[in-house]
């Protein structure tokens, strides 16, 4: 068991590396830093002093641990766009972009699931049938699209949700949260939605497959002759052997969660790192957009390292296979 | 005739699909619109003189107000909805099919080499294949633009831009083909005309190219559909987010964005009408997808 994690922390520690080195090449060779930090006006002579102060004429490895270094310390560089620090930047955006993507991954999770098992159970019927339709234009039906029906149907014609920014955000130790004031709700649910719905059907898809193989297993054809109660049945022997697959799926949904993100969050203007890293591609705000590649890779690593350990815990057989 | 729709099995299993039948027919049809529009559109979009602002915020022809010329109604410019959408269909199937052939070509080579030489080209291969299947396609795509945007003067950025949108939507799409190659490869590399090939001395590009490749072509196709849809739903996911094409050369995506401007106003046809037309295609694209895999994989009819 710790080995295993032991092994998974190095592999996510090269991971990390090969991110930052890409974040650092784009710094490095996309544009020339120098003529990024300085005006037309100022003299050759003093942009060579500037690049020899800035050590960017060193060899390249000591820039790469240099940079390295610099960003274990929290020290991001500045944006060519703003002059603010990045890091700074950075993380007022985190909050909103966190918050919007836990709240997706909960519909995913909370209206999935039971859509999965009910439509595994009763595959033939009309309620199975019309939420199998309704996933399959989920599917086809861009993410952009999705938001702009959303918000001509509850934001234009009913005026029921607001359909843009954050509303009302309440400040906790430094953390800009939303989930504390009805306002911060109400603008946090059409958003939640449109970026939920794709993860949804894929939730379901998946659940569905899985519960349909398990119930066709030896175990649950001798527990249903033993006369286990079906509700014990599908909700405790059959959906617990589902867990692990679901779990893989949401390590892996919250990636598409997080890319997804950028494009709800531009059709709601909802001041996330999404929107951020957008406006640095048009304006080739090259430090940011590193920066920003190296917050998403730290995520998805992360959870990645948890939906590990998770199986260990959720998966009897991996502990007794760990400790043979 | 039935004899001989019996005799092909694929059009047999067409013509008792009709979902495989609509899908075709509106697939088709905006193909064809989108080829041959500049013969058909009233008004040229990207010609300024061809249009008037007069004309401009007409309705459909059912509406009240409507002028009968302009079917489904003008833009705020006075452009012809339907000129607009058939050249913007015209541009986003452009980059598609593109972008779409790029990938094929890429991926389909690199699987082909990883699958028949192996060893550490092939562990190399799959693990940047791996890496990137990690990340989402609209991620790569969007970095990819972002460092082009970079690298490239000014002046011809803006020559470039379909280039350099095709070329980010091929290089996020790639993997799919090179992990599907590679594994067709790899059961094909075992059959005897392979062996035989090999013992022959024939050239290995000769034997992946000539010989493994028409033997792989089935999974392939299902793939090229799908990516195709793929590659439309990104470039029209990148002009919405105002990172693809510029307003005075739309596609589907960037009219979607602009006639987001009118989501509050009453000009409802400037916003629904180009998504109508983007959501059919790429649903029709998806059904013809799927059509060609139960056709090519038996085992799931």
């Amino acid at each position: 068991m710790a080995y295993f994690i032991l092994k998974r922390l190095i592999q996510s520690v090269f991971v990390m590396l090969a991110v930052a080195f890409l974040a650092f090449s784009l710094f490095r060779f996309v544009g020339d830093p120098i003529t990024q930090m300085t005006g037309v006006e100022t003299s050759v002579a003093d942009q060579e002093r500037l690049r020899e102060e800035l050590g960017l004429n060193d060899p390249f490895v000591t820039q790469f641990v240099r940079f390295t270094g610099d960003m274990l310390q929290g020290d991001f560089g500045f944006s060519y766009r703003t002059r603010q620090p990045v890091a700074e930047m950075i993380a007022d955006r985190i909050p909103a972009t966190l918050e919007l993507g836990i709240v997706a991954l909960l519909i995913s999770l909370i209206v999935g699931i039971p859509a999965g098992v009910y439509t595994a159970l009763r595959p033939r019927g009309v309620v199975s049938q019309t939420i199998l339709m309704t996933t399959l234009i989920g599917v086809s039906v861009p993410t952009f699209v999705i938001g702009i029906m959303l918000i001509f149907l509850f934001g234009v014609q009913l005026g029921w949700l607001p359909t843009f920014g954050r509303g009302g955000t309440v400040q906790i130790g430094g953390w800009e949260s939303s989930f504390f004031t009805v306002d911060g709700w109400r603008a946090l649910i059409l958003p939640a939605i449109t970026l939920g719905v794709y993860q949804l059907t894929l939730t379901m898809r998946l659940v569905r497959a899985e519960m349909m193989e398990v119930m066709r297993s030896d175990y649950i054809r001798f527990a249903t002759a033993r006369g286990v109660p079906m509700r014990r049945l599908y909700f405790k022997h059959a959906l617990a052997n589902t867990m692990v697959p679901v779990i893989t799926i949401i390590g892996l949904q919250f990636g598409g969660v997080i890319a997804f993100s950028i494009v709800t969050e531009s059709v709601f203007q909802w001041p996330g790192m999404g929107l951020l890293f957008l406006e640095s591609i048009r304006f080739v705000d090259i430090p940011v957009m590193g920066v920003y590649l190296v917050v998403i890779a730290f995520f998805f690593v992360l959870v990645n390292l948890i939906v590990d350990m998770l199986y260990v815990a959720i998966d009897p057989r991996l502990r007794v296979k760990d400790a043979a | 005739m039935i004899a001989l729709l019996k005799r092909n099995e694929a059009l047999w299993l067409f013509v008792h699909s009709p979902a495989a039948i609509i899908a075709a027919v509106v697939a088709i049809a905006i193909i064809l619109g989108a080829t041959f529009a500049p013969w058909i559109a009233l008004v040229d979009p990207y010609d300024l003189s061809s249009f008037s602002l007069f004309d401009g915020l007409l309705p459909p022809a059912w509406e009240d107000g409507a002028n009968p010329k302009y079917l489904l109604g003008t833009d705020d410019q006075g452009r012809d909805m339907i000129s607009s959408i058939l050249y913007g269909a015209r541009l986003s199937l452009f980059i598609g099919l593109a972008a779409m052939a790029i990938a094929t070509v890429l991926g389909v080579s690199l699987g082909l080499a990883a699958g028949y030489y192996g060893g550490r080209f092939d562990a190399i291969v799959m693990r940047i294949a791996d890496v990137q299947l990690a990340l989402p396609a609209i991620l790569t795509a969007l970095l990819i633009d972002g460092i082009a945007r970079g690298l490239l003067p000014a002046d011809i950025q803006q020559e470039l831009r379909v280039w350099v949108l095709t070329l980010a939507i091929a290089l996020s799409l790639w993997v799919n083909f090179a992990r599907t190659a590679r594994a067709s490869t790899l059961v094909q590399m075992n059959k005897d005309y392979v062996q035989a090939a090999i013992m022959m001395g024939q050239r290995p590009i000769r034997i992946m190219f000539v010989h493994i490749f028409p033997n792989i072509l089935g999974p392939l196709l299902v793939i090229m559909t799908v990516d195709l849809a793929s590659a439309i739903l990104l470039e029209a996911t990148l002009s919405f987010l105002g990172i693809g094409l510029p307003a005075d050369s739309p596609s589907l995506g960037t009219l979607i964005r602009i006639g987001m401007q009118f989501l509050l106003s009453g000009e409802w046809w400037i916003l629904w009408i180009p998504t109508l037309f983007l959501v059919a295609l790429v649903v029709s694209i998806n059904v013809l997808g799927d059509f060609l895999r139960d056709v090519f994989n038996p085992r799931l009819r």
